[in-house]
């Protein structure tokens, strides 16, 4: 394993340092490793407040800021935050309007936001409403598994919700963007290889190399199905149909069309792969009104990709360009 | 003499941190095929400082020993194993009740252990035959009350729970994983060891150990 770490143990704290000192706007509470907005609480906007293993960068903390996530807390690697530190970030953002909680549906993460909103409650009378994203359509949701997986759609969620939030409407009308943002978005992601997790110090699975994983989740567990590996054209096919399949995208005002990078591929593949994206939906007759491109979702070290696509209206694209400033996504601000 | 105090537990849950050290790495291995290789270091990570915070503040009673434990890995672990075995003690600490008689102390700890596993049920909305941490602690507590109510001593009883913990521990391998991570793997789940079985049969293990010539 080759890192830019010191000690395998410390790698969240030593990287919330530098967070720490990268970003001035931001206030990092080390003992609890929750990043919050500096201006937080603001009186009278709903918080929002998420949070996840640590890995994905640079999500969560990323996208704490004017316009997203007023706090985020840090995990380890791939471990979902403990109930303290949910605790410690929900009373850090209420600003008298109640938190929103964005958990991505993974049992650790709904456990540990479940205990802390139930320790929330139980010392104080701050509202807090969770919503669970499961946009993943490699699995199956069924009574048979833990259900879809959060991944790309979190972060639409975020910024969508965010905005809302910014627009000072209250807790449940936030809840019910974020909820509807979930709904009508669905995510596929694919791996060419593992990724390393630094304490475990070698590749979480073997895939050779002329092979993929298809329907791959963020956290290096192995995909649906392994493939032999093929053009852009082909695996772009492989991630949008499946989602085409799923939900309808056509109609409406077009999508919000999102080419995410898993952390070890390069730019140039993503756009290539976003070219490929468009002419795939463009075949299905399905439009594009936003996009967003780019590694904002990672899987540590792990090359590869997700397509997730938005079913927008109206009211989720003027969301989309409202302004956001934070240290991963800012525009309009 | 006393079986079930605050030494004999504190006693079981050093047990249990020394083999989740020990075998960290076959746990994490474990969870590299079928999640996400992160359990051995997790669970490592929460038992040394659940064994700090006994050894900070010597618990008076025996459930105050289970409480700390599920307090610290709450505390500590994240993901999904720490709010479950976090719930295992603090359910347990609830219904340990060992009364001045020991000969009722084996019961005690069995009642206190089934009132775990009714936690990690709750907490995980699971069932035994998921491929979870149930298939091994299922057995063990059926075993437990079996062997007691036949009689055997405290020990004796451990010991069959922990054969029992091992055995469900390994009928795991064939089971297509229907909670947790694992589950998202489907078909691909079957032909491997659940990590959270594999940890809770060293549990059970690291109980009969440390409790073995009491009672």
């Amino acid at each position: 394993m080759k890192k830019l770490i010191n000690d395998p143990a410390d790698v969240v704290p030593e990287a919330l340092r530098g967070l720490a000192a990268a970003h001035p706007e931001l206030r990092v509470d080390h003992e609890d490793r929750v990043v919050l907005r500096a201006d937080a609480p603001v009186q009278g906007k709903v918080g929002l407040v998420s949070g996840g293993g640590s890995g994905h960068e640079p999500m969560h903390a990323g996208f704490v800021g004017m316009g997203m996530l007023d706090a985020a807390c840090a995990g380890e690697v791939f471990t979902s935050p403990v109930p303290d530190q949910v605790v410690a970030a929900t009373r850090g953002v209420d600003g008298g309007a109640g938190v929103l909680h964005v958990v991505k549906n993974y049992t650790g993460d709904v456990m540990n936001f479940e205990m802390a909103a139930e320790l929330v409650s139980a010392e104080s009378d701050t509202e807090v409403i969770a919503v669970v994203t499961d946009d993943d359509v490699a699995v199956q949701d069924s009574l048979y598994t833990a259900g879809r997986r959060g991944v790309g759609v979190t972060v639409l969620v975020e910024k969508l919700a965010g905005a809302a939030a910014e627009e000072g409407r209250p807790l449940a009308e936030v809840a019910d963007v974020a909820k509807r943002v979930n709904a009508t978005g669905r995510s596929m992601g694919m791996a060419l290889t593992s990724c390393t997790v630094p304490a475990a110090g070698r590749p979480t699975f073997d895939l050779p190399d002329d092979e993929m994983e298809i329907g791959i989740g963020i956290h290096g567990e192995p995909g649906r199905r392994r493939v032999p590996v093929a053009p852009a054209r082909e695996i772009a096919e492989m991630l949008v149909e499946p989602i085409l399949a799923d939900l309808d995208m056509t109609g409406g005002d077009g999508v919000i069309a999102f080419v995410n990078g898993m952390g070890g591929t390069p730019l140039l593949e993503l756009y290539l792969m976003y070219a490929e994206v468009v002419a795939v939906l463009e075949k299905a007759g399905v439009g594009i009104a936003r996009n967003l491109v780019g590694s904002y979702m990672t899987s540590l070290d792990m090359a590869g990709c997700s397509v997730t696509l938005l079913r927008a209206d109206d009211e989720l694209l003027r969301l989309w360009d409202a302004p956001v400033r934070t240290p991963s996504l800012r525009w309009g601000a | 003499m006393t079986v079930v105090d605050a030494a004999a537990l504190t006693a079981w849950v050093r047990e249990f941190a020394r083999l989740v050290h020990e075998q960290r790495d076959t746990l994490t291995q474990l969870d590299s095929a079928i999640g996400d290789a992160d359990h051995g270091a997790n669970l490592d990570r929460g038992m040394t400082a659940a064994v700090a915070a006994l050894e900070a503040t010597p618990p008076d009673d025996p459930a105050a020993a289970l409480k700390t434990v599920a307090t610290t890995l709450i505390k500590t672990v994240g993901g999904a194993s720490g709010p479950l075995y976090g719930t295992f003690f603090l359910r347990a600490a609830g219904a340990l009740d060992v009364g001045t008689d020991p000969t009722h102390h084996g019961r005690a700890l069995a009642a206190a252990l089934r009132a775990g596993y009714d936690g990690v049920i709750a907490r995980g909305k699971a069932e035994r035959g998921d491929k979870t941490m149930l298939d091994a602690l299922g057995p063990a507590c059926d075993a437990f009350d079996e062997a007691l109510a036949a009689g055997k001593a405290l020990d004796e009883a451990l010991g069959a729970a922990a054969e029992a913990a091992a055995q469900g521990r390994d009928a795991t391998e064939p089971l297509i994983a229907r909670k947790g991570r694992a589950s998202y793997l489907g078909e691909r789940s079957a032909g491997h060891l659940d990590p959270g079985a594999a940890s809770a049969a060293l549990l059970v293990e690291a109980a009969a150990t440390a409790l073995a010539g009491r009672g």
